[in-house]
């Protein structure tokens, strides 16, 4: 049974990524998007193996040594190789992304579905607590949530996902508002259908292009916002490495010249939050042809 | 009345009233009908003359912010309108069924045609497997004339009649008592329109159902259905027999547009159309409704409104130059 599965999901997978080459521009954006972002996914989670050393390890060199060819990277302050803290520094940053995002699909798919389904009051209500969090700058929001509920990988997640939220809800809410007038919804009701079963199978699978969208562009906001988080220092402790620190570590030393400590780890941020954005941007280009005209 | 001798389904007096930021709209005011099985009920009117709010009005369907105000619906002995929610909601699809005007997006575009027919069988009878309700399915896109092998097709695959025919096969899938279609070819070419208003016409007798046919064009109903329903602005401005109405319409309404349909027959046949268009229903002229485009306005007409009159053998119309029983 559920090799079955598998195999009915792989079989509608496969085709699907075979296309992806033949659809120009769009098809290329996420495939290099994918790439970088399975490389740098993979590259953490083998860190382990491949890293030359302990990353979280302090003076297996001099401090501050420019890269070298013991050190490719250099070291920090501490005498932590950088090389093997580039390698081994995302893996916070991811699971606070796929967290939040999962926090962000779980509260804000079914709300903004609901909300504008059933319409009226109900609906009002939330878009005005909606349009408040919204119009709320997302940085300071997320930092006040993740100071109020203190340091961890949950923590920073969820107050990420309280800002992004409402972005989900926006988007889905537009999106049924112009579905539920469609007349194949008129024909499920006309037809006897279950308001469950109208919003389920016929509203939802034609709102995921939306979310799909939203998320991975989410993805890239989230990571932005974590490194942004660590780096004023609301991120997890010090003793786990992560690129956000490595950060807000080589901003002080880079008037010294020290530019090996803060370069990398940030190139690395920037790198998978291009990745994401790429996916993001080829999937609303192919999912939303509309938004080209 | 005597039960045994019941209608299939009556509707009485029927109004429904739209309140918009303008004010209140009467779009359907004292309709009133009966269809019995097997029948088929051509309304004909204009756009805006309440036709399809009258037939969704029918399942209970009437637009937001539309409201049934007075009236009664009468489907085999019960009376609709009264039904509870979800009573209401296991009424369509199984005894009262739509077809819509536009083929093209009245399938959902992300499931293939099977899946349909089996949400709707399995709505209203969750003891049917998904098996036998494919088997079911291919049965009925066979009897619609459709190649059963389409059913694993999505909907952008088939053409706009075959969406019609496959709208036309889901209407009929539950056996119900009464499908209305709504314009169901007003999208459609010529060729595929007569198609699809045969078949429904062929599956009415075989499967012994009522159908109302709303429509725009007088002439599509004239020759496929039993009796005709012209609405004007909202009223029932001619009711009868469609022979009669052919070859004896009474409301000036009806003999315009009986004059506006070509005939093949006629060497030369100048066109006419009625002049005007329909009146606002925020702003309904005083006396007839129809008096600022008829051609045989008189004084009276513009200071009352014509009752509803029975003018003949099964024949009503709305008029001043007919009296109760005969022509004046």
């Amino acid at each position: 049974m559920k090799s079955k599965i598998k195999r009915s999901m792989l079989s509608k997978i496969l085709p699907g990524l075979v296309s992806l080459e033949k659809r120009g521009l769009a098809g290329w954006l996420i495939i290099f998007g994918a790439i970088l972002v399975g490389i740098i996914v993979a590259m953490n989670l083998i860190s382990p193996w491949i890293a030359p050393y302990n990353p979280s390890a302090i003076n297996v060199g001099q401090p501050l040594l420019p890269p070298n060819s013991q050190f490719r990277f250099g070291t920090n302050d501490l005498g932590q190789d950088v090389l093997s803290r580039v390698l081994s520094g995302g893996g916070i940053m991811l699971q606070v992304s796929i967290l939040s995002v999962i926090v962000c699909l779980v509260v804000g798919v079914p709300l903004g579905l609901s909300s504008s389904y059933a319409g009226g009051v109900i609906d009002r209500v939330f878009c005005l607590i909606m349009d408040s969090i919204y119009a709320f700058p997302g940085l300071v929001l997320a930092i006040a949530i993740a100071a109020m509920l203190g340091r961890g990988v949950t923590n920073m997640a969820l107050s990420i996902a309280v800002v992004y939220i409402p972005s989900y809800f926006r988007v889905i809410r537009s999106q049924v508002l112009s579905i539920k007038e469609m007349p194949y919804v008129e024909a499920a009701n006309a037809a006897g259908s279950r308001s469950r079963t109208v919003l389920l199978r016929y509203i939802l699978p034609n709102v995921v292009p939306s979310i799909v969208i939203v998320a991975t562009v989410n993805f890239a906001d989230a990571i932005l916002t974590a490194a942004g988080l660590t780096f004023i220092g609301l991120g997890v402790s010090v003793d786990i490495p992560d690129w956000g620190w490595d950060l807000t570590n080589g901003q002080r030393l880079l008037p010294s010249g020290a530019w090996w400590v803060i370069a990398y780890p940030g190139l690395m941020i920037i790198l998978l939050a291009l990745g994401f954005t790429l996916i993001g941007e080829g999937l609303s280009e192919l999912l939303n042809p509309r938004l080209e005209q | 009345m005597d039960p045994m001798a019941q209608s299939l389904i009556t509707v009485d007096a029927l109004s429904v009233e739209y309140w918009t930021r303008k004010g209140k709209i009467r779009a359907v005011e004292d309709v009133s009908f009966a269809l019995e099985k097997a029948e088929t009920l051509g309304v004909v009117g204009e756009s805006g003359s309440g036709k399809s709010t009258l037939g969704l009005s029918l399942i209970g369907l009437g637009p937001f912010p539309g409201r049934i105000v007075k009236g009664k619906i009468t489907l085999k002995g019960k009376e609709i309108l009264k039904l509870r929610k979800e009573d209401m909601r296991n009424l369509r699809g199984k005894e009262i069924c739509y077809v819509f005007q536009d083929p093209m997006t009245s399938l959902n575009p992300v499931k293939k045609i099977g899946p349909h027919f089996v949400e709707l069988i399995r709505t209203h009878d969750p003891k049917v497997t998904e098996e036998e309700a494919l088997k079911r399915a291919k049965k009925l896109l066979k009897d619609v004339g459709i190649q059963p092998e389409r059913i694993n097709d999505y909907p952008h695959q088939l053409s706009g009649g075959m969406r019609q025919r496959v709208m036309i096969a889901l209407a009929i899938t539950l056996n119900p008592s009464i499908v209305v279609a709504d314009e169901p070819t007003t999208a459609l070419d010529v060729i595929v329109q007569a198609k699809i208003l045969d078949l429904l016409n062929v599956l009415r007798d075989a499967y012994g159902m009522a159908l109302i046919l709303i429509t725009h064009d007088l002439s599509i109903v004239l020759e496929r259905s039993d009796e005709i329903l012209v609405m004007y602005a909202g009223h029932v401005v001619e009711h009868s027999s469609s022979k009669d109405i052919y070859s004896n319409p009474q409301h000036p309404y009806t003999k315009g547009l009986l004059k506006s349909i070509p005939n093949i027959e006629l060497a030369e046949q100048k066109l006419e159309a009625i002049a005007g268009s329909p009146p606002d229903l925020l702003n309904l002229p005083r006396g007839c409704r129809f008096w600022p485009r008829c051609y045989y306005v008189m004084e009276r007409c513009r200071q009352e409104a014509p009752p509803l009159m029975n003018t003949g053998a099964e024949h009503f119309t709305r008029c001043f130059l007919y009296k109760e029983g005969k022509k004046l």
